[in-house]
C-alpha cells in the first residue's frame, strides 16, 4: 500500500496541507499517512469517501482533515455578519464515542491553532445547551442518529443545516446494519436535500462487500452511484491461539469455567488484559470465577451494558489511567473506543463471527504496526471447532459481516411522521427523496403510498380514522402535522432503540422490603423479564456480587448482599449472537477434513475420530441426522451448523410435521450447531420405510403454510410486531404527562396483534413484522438456504445408541426451557399442585 | 387448611358458590349463574379504538367488532333470559353515539327477547345512547348484588368488575400472566372482556382489603378452561 517514499509524502502533504498543520505534524516527528492525505485530497475534489481501516490506523483524524482544512481557510467572521451554521456533522453509534472524539480531537485543534468550535449533542445534553446550539451553532456538531432525526423534525431544521459541507459516519459498519441505519440514511437523504452538495465521510472496520457501503453514502440517483473507497491493508498479523488445557474441555455449556486458573495465569503474565465474552450472564460467571482465584488481589473490573454508568464511568477511567489488571466486557466494549495499554485480549466463549473476532482483537496493542495478542477460550468441544475456524478465517483476512436488509417499513413510518412535524411535504419529492437512500433504493411506490397513509390514519381498510388524521392533505397537495400535539408527541418517541422493560436495582439491608428511604446505591438495571421469575430470598449474581433479592417496589428491584455460592445467573433477553453463516461453513469443512484434525486439541481430534467410527461425519455439503434410542424415548438429531435462532424455527416445524405422521414428538432443543427432537415413536424405523422420508420431512415446503400456521400464533412475532408498532408510532413508548401508565390502561401490542391479524392481515405493519421476522428472531431467510442447500444431500444414521457428536446437544435436553404455547400446561400444574394438597 | 371448611368447591369446569349462589366462571371472561337464567359480563370497553385514535393513537379500529364478535358466541352458547353488562361497557361517555351502525344493529339483535341492564361505569356514567335495556347504579338479584366498582370493606355477595384482574404464576421458571376472576368465595371481581383492555395483578395495592387472604383464589383464564390457582402460588408483576 505505502509506495510513497517519505520525502514523497511531505511533498504531496505541504500541497494539500496547510502550513499549520504540516508544522504541527513535523514538530512531534510525524508525517501524515498516505490514506489521511489520499481521503483530503478526494474530499477537496468534492467527493464522497468511503475510508476502510483498521483500529489503530488514524481513522478520525483522516475523516476530519477534509473539515479542519477548510475551517483553516475560512475567513474570520465579522461583527454583524450572519451567524454561520453547522459546518461539519460527526454521528457516531454510541454517546460515549461522540463524548471521547470530541476530547480527542480538542487536541491537535488547539495545539495546531486552528478557529474551530466543536460541541457534542446527545440525549444527555442539556435543554439550555441544545438552545443555544441552535442560536449559535458550533462548527462541529457531533451526534447521533436519533438526535439528527430530533433535529430534522424540528421546524428550523433546513436553516440549521443550510452550511453543512460534511457528514461524518463513524462505525459505519456497525451502524448499516440495524434499523438505527435505516433511520440513520433517511435522514442523510433528508440533508441532501437541504444542501445538495453535501459530501459523507464513512469510516469503517473492514466488511465483506464494501460497495454496500458505498452506496449507502451517496445518493442513490442515478441508482447504483458510489462513493470512493479508501481501503487501508491490515497491520501486523495478530498473534491469536486457542487455549489447550489441560484440564477436560466440557461437552456442553458456555462458562468455560475449566479454564479459570488458566485464564488467570496468562492474566498474570500481562500488564492489562481485556477479557471479552458474548453475553452479560457470562460476564457476571466469568469475573465471579477470576476472583475466586485471585489470590494476588489483582485490580480485575467488570463492565457490560446493564451495571450503572457511573460505575461504568469509573471503570473506564480506571482503564485509561492503566490502574486495572484486567476487566471483563461484553460488545459495551467493542467499538471503536480507545483503552489505555491493553497488551493481551482473552475471548472466552466463542466468538460466533470471524468480523467480530478481528474487531475484539484489534483492542489489543492499539497502534497498528504492533501484533495484537490474543487467547481463544473455547467453553466446549464445538467451541473449539469454532475458535479454529475463526482462527484460520482471521488469518486469511476473511470477512462474515451480515449482508444488508432493505429498509424496514416501520423506521420509515416514523421518518415520514418525522418529515412532516419539521415542514410540510409533498409525496412525489418525499418519494424521490425516500428512495434516494439505499436501503430504501428498491421501494415502490404503492408501498410508501400505504406508508404515508398509514402515518395519516392507521392505514386501515375500515376508514373510520379521517377526522383523527395526524396528517393531513392541504389544498395545494402538501401533508402536515394535524395538530402540535402530533409533533409533540412525535419527539418523545423518536428512535429505534427499543429498551426492554428494565428495573432499577438497589441495595438494602437484608430482610428490609425497601422502605424508600433505607434505599443504598442502584447497582444497574435488570430485565423484568428476569426479575419475574425470582421469589423472595432467591439469589443471582449482578454487578459482580452475588445478591439476596428481596422484592420490587415500583420499578425498583431491592437486593442485599448474599454469601451463597448457588446464585442464579441474570438472564438478558438480548445479547447472544447466532453463529454466522461464513463461520458455520468453515466449521463444516474442518468436520469432512481429517487432515485438518492436527491442529485441534487432542481431546478434540479423538472425539471426531470416534464419530466417525460409531457413525459417519458429514461431508461438507451434507447434513447428517442421527436416529437412536434413549430411555422410553426415541431421538432424532440433525447437525447444520445454522445458527441457534434458525434451528428453533426448523425445530418448530419439524415437530408438527412429525406430529402429523405419528410420531408423537415430545419436544425439541436447539443449540448453533444441532437440533434434537425426541418422541415416542421410533423416527429411525419411520425415516428407515419412507414413512416419511427424511427428503420429505425436511422438504423446502415447511416454509409455506406450515410456517404461516405456527407463526400466527408464534411468541416471537408477536414480540417482533411489538418492536414494529413501537418504531412506527402506531403504539407509544411515552405519552407527554403521562410517564408512568399501569399496565391496567396500556393496550399491549399482544391485543393489538390478536385484533388485527384477525381483521386486516395485510395491514402494512404485520408485512414489516413478517419482513423483520424472516431476518431476525427467526431467521427464516438463513434456513431456507440451508433447505434448499441439503436437497437429496441428507445421510441418515439409524444408531443403537447415542454417537459421540450428539452427547452436547443431548445434554442440553431437559436444560433450556422452550418457548413456546405451553402456558396452559404450566398453568394446569401449577393447579393441580394445590388440588393435590388440598383434596 | 382444612378441606371441611372451605366454603366452597372449585371443580375444574370453573363452578364455584358465591355467597350461596351457584355459578360458573366460563374461560371465555363471563360469569353465568344457571339458577337465575343469567350472564354477566364486565368491562367492555367498546369503542376504546376510536377513544385513543381521538388524541392520534390509531390502533385498528376493529376492538368493538372483535369484541362483540366474542359475546355474541357466548350469548348464543348460554342462550340467558338476563344479561348485566357490568360498567365501562363503553370507553368513554361518548362511546356509545360514535358506535358506528352496524355495530349498533349486532348489539340489539343480542339484546333483542332478554332482559338487559347496564351498569353504569366510571367510564360510562350516563345510559348509552341510542340503546335499549335497563341502566342502573347496581342491581340486587337473589343473595348477589351487582355494581361496577367493589365496595372497600368486604359485602357477601357483592360481583364487580372495574379493576381488570389477572394473576401470575411462575412455574419451572417460566411466567404465565392471565386474566381472571377473583374471588374469596364471598365476593367475585370479574375480568374485563373488552378486546383492548389490559389488566392488573390481584395482588397489587388497589385490591388491599377486599378478600379474605386465606381462602382466596384467581380463577385464571385458559385456553379452554378455567384453572383455579390458589392465592398462595401468586407472584406479584
Amino acid at each position: 500500500m505505502n509506495t510513497l517514499t517519505r520525502s514523497q509524502m511531505q511533498h504531496e502533504a505541504a500541497a494539500l496541507l496547510p502550513a499549520r498543520f504540516v508544522k504541527w505534524f513535523t514538530e512531534r516527528g510525524w508525517s501524515p499517512r498516505p490514506h489521511q492525505l489520499e481521503l483530503l485530497s478526494r474530499a477537496q475534489g468534492g467527493a464522497s469517501v468511503l475510508l476502510i481501516a483498521p483500529t489503530g490506523a488514524g481513522k478520525t483524524l483522516a475523516g476530519f482533515l477534509p473539515t479542519l482544512t477548510d475551517l483553516e481557510h475560512r475567513p474570520k467572521r465579522k461583527p454583524g455578519e450572519a451567524r454561520r451554521g453547522i459546518h461539519t456533522l460527526y454521528i457516531s453509534p454510541l454517546k460515549a464515542l461522540a463524548v471521547d472524539i470530541e476530547r480527542n480531537l480538542t487536541k491537535p485543534v488547539s495545539e495546531i491553532g486552528l478557529p474551530v468550535t466543536m460541541e457534542t449533542r446527545t440525549g444527555d445534553t442539556p435543554g439550555h445547551k441544545r438552545q443555544r446550539q441552535k442560536l449559535v451553532p458550533p462548527d462541529i456538531l457531533m451526534t447521533t442518529p436519533e438526535q439528527l432525526a430530533l433535529l430534522i423534525a424540528a421546524s428550523d431544521a433546513q436553516r440549521f443545516f443550510e452550511d453543512l459541507r460534511y457528514v461524518v459516519l463513524d462505525e459505519l459498519h456497525s451502524l448499516v446494519t440495524s434499523k438505527r441505519g435505516h433511520l440513520l440514511s433517511l435522514g442523510l437523504a433528508r440533508l441532501r436535500r437541504y444542501v445538495p452538495s453535501l459530501q459523507a465521510i464513512g469510516l469503517s472496520a473492514t466488511v465483506a462487500e464494501p460497495d454496500e457501503l458505498r452506496r449507502w453514502l451517496v445518493g442513490q440517483n442515478p441508482p447504483g452511484d458510489m462513493a470512493d473507497l479508501i481501503t487501508v491493508a491490515g497491520g501486523a498479523k495478530p498473534e491469536i491461539t486457542i487455549l489447550d488445557s489441560e484440564e477436560h474441555v466440557p461437552w456442553s455449556g458456555h462458562s468455560a469455567r475449566y479454564a479459570t486458573p488458566e485464564i488467570y495465569e496468562a492474566v498474570k503474565r500481562h500488564k492489562t488484559t481485556l477479557l471479552f465474552v458474548n453475553t452479560r450472564s457470562q460476564a457476571e460467571l466469568l469475573f465471579q470465577e477470576l476472583w475466586r482465584v485471585n489470590d494476588d488481589s489483582l485490580p480485575i473490573a467488570l463492565h457490560h451494558g446493564s451495571l450503572d454508568v457511573a460505575q461504568r464511568r469509573r471503570v473506564e477511567k480506571a482503564m485509561e489511567t492503566n490502574s486495572l489488571r484486567a476487566i471483563v466486557a461484553t460488545s459495551t466494549l467493542d467499538l471503536g473506543i480507545d483503552w489505555g495499554d491493553v497488551d493481551l485480549v482473552v475471548h472466552v466463549g466463542a466468538p460466533k463471527g470471524a468480523s467480530r473476532l478481528a474487531q475484539r482483537i484489534g483492542r489489543s496493542n492499539h497502534r497498528m504496526d504492533e501484533p495484537s495478542r490474543a487467547i481463544l477460550i473455547p467453553a466446549n468441544r464445538f467451541e473449539v471447532l469454532e475458535c479454529r475456524a475463526a482462527l484460520d478465517a482471521n488469518y486469511l483476512g476473511a470477512q462474515d459481516t451480515p449482508p444488508l436488509v432493505d429498509g424496514g417499513l416501520d423506521v420509515l413510518s416514523q421518518h415520514v411522521l418525522g418529515c412532516a412535524c419539521g415542514a410540510p411535504f409533498y409525496s412525489d419529492d418525499l418519494f424521490e427523496e425516500v428512495r434516494s437512500a439505499a436501503p430504501y433504493a428498491s421501494l415502490d411506490r404503492a408501498t410508501f403510498d400505504r406508508v404515508v397513509e398509514f402515518v395519516a390514519t392507521g392505514g386501515y381498510s375500515l376508514k373510520s380514522y379521517e377526522r383523527y388524521a395526524r396528517i393531513r392533505r392541504t389544498k395545494d397537495g402538501a401533508w402536515r402535522v394535524s395538530n402540535p400535539r402530533v409533533a409533540q408527541q412525535y419527539r418523545l418517541n423518536v428512535g429505534t432503540i427499543i429498551e426492554v422493560p428494565a428495573l432499577n436495582v438497589r441495595y438494602v439491608k437484608a430482610g428490609s422490603k425497601g422502605s424508600a428511604s433505607r434505599g443504598g446505591p442502584v447497582l444497574g438495571k435488570i430485565e423484568e423479564a428476569f426479575l419475574e421469575t425470582l421469589t423472595h430470598g432467591d439469589t443471582f449474581m449482578f454487578a459482580g456480587k452475588v445478591l439476596r433479592f428481596e422484592g420490587i417496589r415500583e420499578n425498583e428491584c431491592f437486593v442485599s448482599n448474599a454469601a451463597g455460592a448457588d446464585a442464579k445467573v441474570p438472564y438478558y433477553g438480548g445479547g447472544k449472537f447466532p453463529l454466522s453463516t461464513y463461520l458455520a461453513e468453515q466449521v463444516r469443512a474442518m468436520l469432512a477434513d481429517p487432515s485438518r484434525w492436527k491442529n485441534l486439541p487432542n481431546q478434540v481430534a479423538d472425539w471426531l475420530r470416534i464419530q466417525a467410527e460409531k457413525s459417519v461425519l458429514p461431508r461438507r455439503q451434507d447434513l447428517l441426522i442421527e436416529t437412536f434410542p434413549r430411555g422410553e424415548r426415541h431421538y432424532m438429531v440433525a447437525y447444520p451448523f445454522e445458527g441457534r435462532l434458525a434451528h428453533q424455527t426448523l425445530g418448530m416445524l419439524l415437530t408438527r410435521r412429525l406430529e402429523r405422521a405419528g410420531a408423537r414428538p415430545l419436544g425439541f432443543v436447539a443449540t448453533d450447531y444441532a437440533m434434537a427432537i425426541w418422541s415416542l415413536g421410533d423416527m429411525g424405523q419411520m425415516f428407515r420405510r419412507g414413512r416419511p422420508s427424511l427428503g420429505q420431512l425436511f422438504d423446502e415446503d415447511m416454509l409455506g403454510d406450515d410456517l404461516e400456521a405456527w407463526l400466527a400464533d408464534s411468541w416471537l412475532l408477536k414480540r417482533t410486531f411489538r418492536n414494529c408498532a413501537l418504531i412506527s408510532g402506531l403504539i407509544e413508548k411515552r405519552h407527554p404527562g403521562q410517564e408512568k401508565s399501569g399496565r391496567q390502561v396500556t393496550v399491549s401490542a399482544d391485543l393489538i396483534y390478536d385484533v388485527l391479524r384477525s381483521h386486516e392481515p395485510d395491514h402494512i405493519l404485520l408485512q414489516a413484522t413478517r419482513a423483520d421476522a424472516a431476518t431476525g428472531l427467526l431467521d427464516v431467510r438463513r434456513l431456507a438456504e440451508m433447505l434448499s442447500r441439503i436437497r437429496s444431500r441428507i445421510v441418515h444414521k439409524d444408531l443403537e445408541r447415542i454417537s459421540p457428536l450428539a452427547v452436547p446437544i443431548m445434554l442440553e435436553v431437559g436444560k433450556m426451557p422452550v418457548h413456546g404455547e405451553a402456558g396452559d400446561s404450566l398453568l394446569s400444574e401449577a393447579a393441580d399442585l394445590v388440588e393435590e394438597a388440598m383434596g | 387448611m382444612n378441606v371441611a371448611l372451605r366454603p366452597f368447591v372449585a371443580r375444574k369446569d370453573g363452578a364455584i358458590l358465591i355467597a350461596g349462589e351457584r355459578a360458573v366462571c366460563d374461560q371465555r371472561g363471563v360469569l353465568h349463574f344457571p339458577d337465575f337464567g343469567l350472564l354477566v359480563v364486565s368491562d367492555l370497553h367498546l369503542e376504546k379504538g376510536s377513544s385513543l385514535a381521538r388524541r392520534g393513537v390509531l390502533l385498528p379500529p376493529y376492538d368493538t367488532a372483535a369484541t362483540l364478535t366474542r359475546l355474541q358466541a357466548i350469548i348464543a352458547d348460554y342462550n340467558p333470559q338476563m344479561v348485566i353488562s357490568l360498567g365501562d361497557s363503553f370507553h368513554d361517555g361518548e362511546g356509545s353515539a360514535r358506535l358506528p351502525d352496524p355495530f349498533r344493529d349486532r348489539l340489539c339483535a343480542m339484546m333483542a327477547g332478554r332482559d338487559w341492564f347496564w351498569v353504569a361505569g366510571n367510564h360510562d356514567p350516563d345510559a348509552p345512547a341510542g340503546l335499549p335495556g335497563e341502566t342502573v347504579r347496581e342491581l340486587a338479584i337473589g343473595g348477589l348484588v351487582f355494581r361496577h366498582e367493589p365496595s372497600a370493606v368486604p359485602v357477601a355477595g357483592e360481583i364487580a368488575g372495574h379493576l381488570h384482574p389477572c394473576a401470575r404464576i411462575v412455574q419451572r421458571g417460566r411466567s404465565v400472566r392471565r386474566r381472571c376472576f377473583a374471588s374469596d368465595g364471598d365476593r367475585v371481581v370479574m375480568p374485563a372482556f373488552g378486546s383492548y383492555t389490559g389488566s392488573l395483578n390481584v395482588l397489587d395495592r388497589a385490591y388491599a382489603g377486599l378478600f379474605r387472604r386465606e381462602a382466596f383464589i384467581a380463577y385464571m383464564l385458559g385456553a379452554s378452561r378455567i384453572f383455579a390457582i390458589n392465592g398462595s402460588m401468586l407472584r406479584p408483576g
